[in-house]
């Protein structure tokens, strides 16, 4: 390709020739073929332009004699057309095609979670020390009856709805098989049943092989209902109806053709090969009463026995919709901020689309105190919670729980190299080609997932002991504990804290 | 600008004492008054207070409103609304006695009164609710009018200064009572206010503290969701409304209602007995947000008895002690040794731990 | 005892455990310096076609057929691990034939070179274990029955 099509590759492959010791484990571990070796010249050659920047060839060189730059061959520089944006005008004039992208949004747009900091105790009441003292972050998510009640003989009646409980107050979100690989999905299933909490099937169903890890599974019935029948319903802990998804409010999900093999076919039930595109809406859902039909279609059809989540992404509106799910009989709401990832979604509507997750969660916590019945439903959030700090900042602000995937998927090796939509996963997550998938052991993405999981739960034990809190429902939408720094009196009032100093 | 309590959140160190005769028999204020004079240390002069059971037997069944006006304006505008929700048998002033360690009073008013049954029948509501609803009408909307006392038969006593000069003020040993509690108050904020003082009073419920909870916004933020404002930001305000919530709205014993105020640890309960462990499960996971934490003693006061309760880590310190038909809870055994020198079987309750104590069944209230 | 063994599954050929293997019984500290411009002696091999790949080494097995056979008494067992002291080999390559997983080749000098489980290389653990990035290879106790 040359002329006005051609683009300069985003990155170089710098290689120290002096480390180079032929060993072509770079050229063997690149599933783009960026690396080739050239045994004429005894030496290795590399074509910048397959180069995603996934660091593959980084993290096993033996001999660190590689490493990926990006290219300093720019366009002029312009504050209003930047190189990016000019480099999609190219592409599309090209292509006369939608941009696709994957991962979240990644914009220079306001974290709040950045913006906000934790109390801790000084004098006046004692910080509490988890390393000693007992430190509680167990959570129950689910509806809580609003009256109790005693039997003849004046005992609490002890029947509840069906909870969720977790060790921990973060979950695994939706990534389907098929858009994620068999592995990664061991991987997931088992550090949750391991860390006692939950991982999500996604719209893609659940393979045979993780029906045993049920009771740690929430599975998922989407706009495109793959792999729901009756079993599948059965065999998970939790039902979640997914209404949208942060990084792509108002489309459903798409899987390209090339990842539909025999295995996610017969998982979705649907052809080998054929692309598995999820309807905008739920076709039966067009306004709240069909939601409450849905969700109590699914409560019927599995007696009672499972909370139901109705997942929506966070949108202008957010706090109404809430209040109306709230008031459908969902057991929880899960509320996906605008910087959630995605296996594949159109660039403009990741970049463009939903709010920010910070603001979401305080406007619908507020709300649903407001009305009364923030205690009908349980709250838990996703679209870009990095650290146990953001799950702290999340708990203060009034979520239950918190959805990772992002984090998860780093800690599978993910490198964000953002091109998930190509099914060429060089770490063996993004994919379903068998060479790929084979390089994520999930006896180490068990591990690790586990590993980051117990450390989050040791630093939130920290930052409670600091605040003087012992258990996380004391936490919970205590929001005294957070204050803003360098945000304005809009952004303070939406989320229900104090500036800094004050 | 300098902010007036209740327009900041304002947190204090305190003692804390109280006695109750198990046999209803009345004591004068004098002796309470003496419990806190050992503690003298544990309160700055910003704020002390007493309550005081069975103190209105003439008028027990009505609710005797204690009330603090910042003045005749507002008074009148309070007067004449409470002449509209309930039927008013007497109104006087409080009597007091001025003495140099207490300054700055506002006018402190009584009422006792009833609701209409007119009106209770109207609304579908009790009497309890109704008077609730009163106590939280004033609270916010008439200012300079603060009610800081609102049972029957009972009454709150409460000023800025410390305790044993606020006793002396209000005359407690003109009063007669089976049950005291007082309080001496270390705010960590000055200035400290007459409403912001202890005892909290909602209808017969007492509560005084001390201690800085750590739960205190995820509490506040759940009570505010049934009809309760918290319009002083103080713990102590904030437990009332629970215990009211719990013990009177959801029906909870003392005995349960301490079970999610000081809820035993996850593993603690997962060793109790089967049917308990059941019950201590449903109350964690049905009222997480009225689980308190941080350090705290408290001792609620309602008709007929006392409940002392410690944070599960007891972060605080508080010793009980009986003689007699009498039972002692106090911040220090000094404070039990001045009320009865030869108090007996002093013991200090485990975290989480309630200590409750009722007057004996038969015995005139 | 503890052995390396090979879980086919998760190998990703990407023939780093041989690279691991050199350097670590090169007596060099620097993998450049051991390895650059040098044939590779590995004691471990990638076997395996466009499907499958697995590492060969030693087992170590408990009645090595190798030490059965060496005629010069190189070959031998310390503490269970099959061991050779290679200014005893005569270069012979009888273990080589003898060894039914064709883990022993000759080395640069034709004396003949195994896996020895980096316990002399001063390693402590054998390299292409602790190197491998998929745990493909693992060096764990597994109790005799399961070899």
């Amino acid at each position: 390709m040359s002329g006005i099509n051609y683009i300069y590759p985003d990155f170089e492959v710098v290689r120290r020739d002096e480390r180079c010791i032929r060993c072509r484990v770079c050229e063997r571990q690149c599933a783009n073929e960026v690396h080739r070796f050239d045994p004429e010249r005894d030496m290795l050659i590399s074509d910048e332009s397959k180069c995603v920047n996934c660091q593959r060839c980084v993290s096993l060189c033996p001999t660190r004699a590689l490493k990926i730059v990006r290219s300093d061959c720019r366009l002029r520089e312009n504050a209003n057309w930047d190189g990016d944006t000019i480099r999609e005008i190219y592409k599309q004039a090209a292509s006369g095609g939608v941009l696709l992208s994957s991962m979240g949004n990644p914009k220079p747009l306001p974290v709040y979670w950045d913006k906000l900091l934790i109390n801790a105790s000084q004098v006046t009441n004692p910080s509490i020390d988890p390393l000693r003292e007992p430190m509680e972050t167990r959570v129950f998510l689910g509806k809580k009856p609003e009256k109790l009640t005693r039997d003849e003989n004046g005992k609490l009646r002890t029947d509840l709805t069906p909870q969720l409980e977790l060790s921990l107050p973060v979950m695994f979100s939706a990534m389907s098989y098929g858009s994620i690989s068999y592995n990664a999905h061991a991987s997931l299933a088992r550090a949750a049943t391991e860390l006692g909490t939950y991982y999500n099937t996604g719209e893609g169903g659940l393979h045979e092989d993780f029906y045993r890890y049920g009771p740690h599974t929430i599975v998922q019935v989407a706009s495109g209902r793959f792999g729901v029948h009756e079993d599948f319903l059965e065999a998970g802990a939790a039902i979640e109806i997914k209404m949208g998804q942060g990084a792509k409010p108002g489309i459903g999900g798409h899987l390209p053709g090339a990842k539909v093999g025999p295995d996610v076919s017969r998982t979705r039930m649907i052809p080998e090969g054929s692309d598995a595109i999820s309807p905008a809406p739920h076709h039966d859902i067009y306004s709240i009463e069909d939601l409450r039909q849905l969700v109590w279609s699914l409560k019927e059809a599995t007696e009672h026995r499972k909370p139901v989540i109705v997942k929506v992404a966070a949108v202008h509106n957010i706090a109404a919709i809430a209040s109306g799910i709230a008031r459908s009989g969902a057991d929880i709401i899960a509320i996906d901020g605008f910087r959630g990832g995605t296996g594949a979604a159109p660039t403009r509507i990741r970049d463009h689309v939903g709010i920010p997750i910070e603001l979401a969660l305080a406007s619908v916590d507020q709300r649903l105190r407001d009305e009364g019945i923030r205690n009908n439903v349980s709250l838990v959030v996703g679209g870009s919670i990095r650290s146990s700090a953001d799950v702290v900042k999340a708990v203060a602000l009034g979520a239950d729980a918190c959805y990772i995937a992002t984090a998860a998927v780093l800690a599978l090796g993910c490198h964000l190299c953002r091109t998930c939509q190509t099914g060429k996963c060089n770490w063996g997550i993004a994919t379903q080609q068998p060479e790929l998938a084979r390089r994520l052991n999930p006896d180490i993405g068990a591990e690790r997932l586990t590993n980051l999981m117990t450390a989050w739960k040791r630093e939130i034990m920290e930052l409670m002991g600091g605040m003087g809190i012992n258990s996380i429902e004391a936490l919970r939408g205590n929001r005294l504990m957070l204050r803003g720094v360098g945000l304005n009196d809009a952004e303070l009032r939406i989320l229900g804290i104090s500036h800094a100093g004050e | 600008m300098r902010l007036l309590e209740g327009e900041f959140r304002n947190p204090s160190g305190c003692a804390i004492s109280a006695v109750i005769s198990r046999n209803g028999e009345r004591m004068s204020g004098e002796k309470i008054i003496e419990s806190m004079k050992p503690m003298h240390e544990r309160s700055n002069g910003l704020g002390g207070g007493f309550a005081g059971y069975g103190i209105y037997p003439e008028y027990k069944d009505l609710f005797a409103l204690h009330i603090f006006f910042s003045g005749t304006k507002a008074r009148e505008e309070c007067e004449a609304y409470l002449r509209g929700a309930l039927e008013l048998v007497k109104a006087e002033v409080i009597p007091t006695r001025t003495i140099p360690a207490i300054t700055d009073e506002p006018l402190i008013w009584r009422y006792f009164a009833t609701p209409l049954r007119s009106v209770l029948a109207s609304m579908q509501v009790d009497e309890n609710e109704y008077i609730a609803r009163v106590v939280m009408h004033i609270n916010i909307t008439i200012e300079g009018a603060y009610v800081f006392s609102s049972g029957k038969n009972m009454g709150v006593f409460k000023a800025v200064g410390y305790p044993e000069d606020v006793g002396v003020f209000y005359r407690l040993e003109e009063y007669e009572a089976y049950s005291w509690t007082a309080h001496g108050r270390y705010p960590t904020n000055t200035p400290g206010w007459w409403g912001g003082a202890h005892p909290f009073a909602l209808l017969d419920w007492t509560v005084v503290h001390n201690g800085e909870i750590s739960s205190y916004d995820a509490n506040r933020r759940c009570i505010e969701m049934y009809g309760y404002k918290c319009t002083l930001q103080t713990d102590t305000e904030v437990i009332t409304y629970i215990a009211d919530y719990l013990l009177r709205k959801q029906g909870l014993s003392l005995e349960e209602a301490a079970g999610v105020i000081a809820a035993p640890f996850w593993d603690t309960i997962a060793r109790r007995p089967e049917a308990e462990r059941r019950e201590l499960e449903y109350l964690r996971t049905v009222f997480p947000s009225l689980l308190i934490t941080g350090p705290f003693s408290i001792i609620l006061g309602f008709t007929g008895g006392l409940m002392a309760l410690n944070d599960r880590l007891k972060l605080r310190s508080m010793v009980t002690a009986e003689k007699g038909d009498r039972v002692y809870i106090a911040s220090e055994e000094a404070a039990i040794r001045a009320m009865e020198p030869g108090a007996e079987h002093i013991y200090a309750p485990a975290g989480g731990e309630p200590v409750i104590v009722r007057v004996r069944e038969g015995c005139s209230l | 005892m503890k052995r390396v063994y090979v879980n086919e599954e998760w190998c990703l050929g990407c023939h780093l455990c041989e690279y691991n293997c050199a350097f670590a019984n090169s007596g060099e500290s620097d993998m450049v310096k051991a390895l650059k411009g040098k044939t590779l002696y590995p004691r471990i091999h990638v076997e395996g076609d466009e499907q499958i790949t697995y590492a060969v080494s030693c087992r170590h097995c408990a009645d090595p057929l190798c030490v059965r056979s060496c005629i010069s008494g190189a070959l031998h067992l310390e503490e269970g691990a099959v061991c050779i002291s290679r200014d005893k080999c005569v270069g012979c390559l009888t273990c080589v034939l003898v060894c039914p997983y064709g883990a022993i080749a000759p080395g640069p000098d034709g004396a003949a070179l195994k896996c020895e489980l980096c316990l002399s290389n001063g390693r402590g653990e054998p390299a292409c274990a602790a190197g491998c990035p998929n745990r493909a290879i693992v060096y764990e106790e597994r109790g005799e029955e399961s070899r």
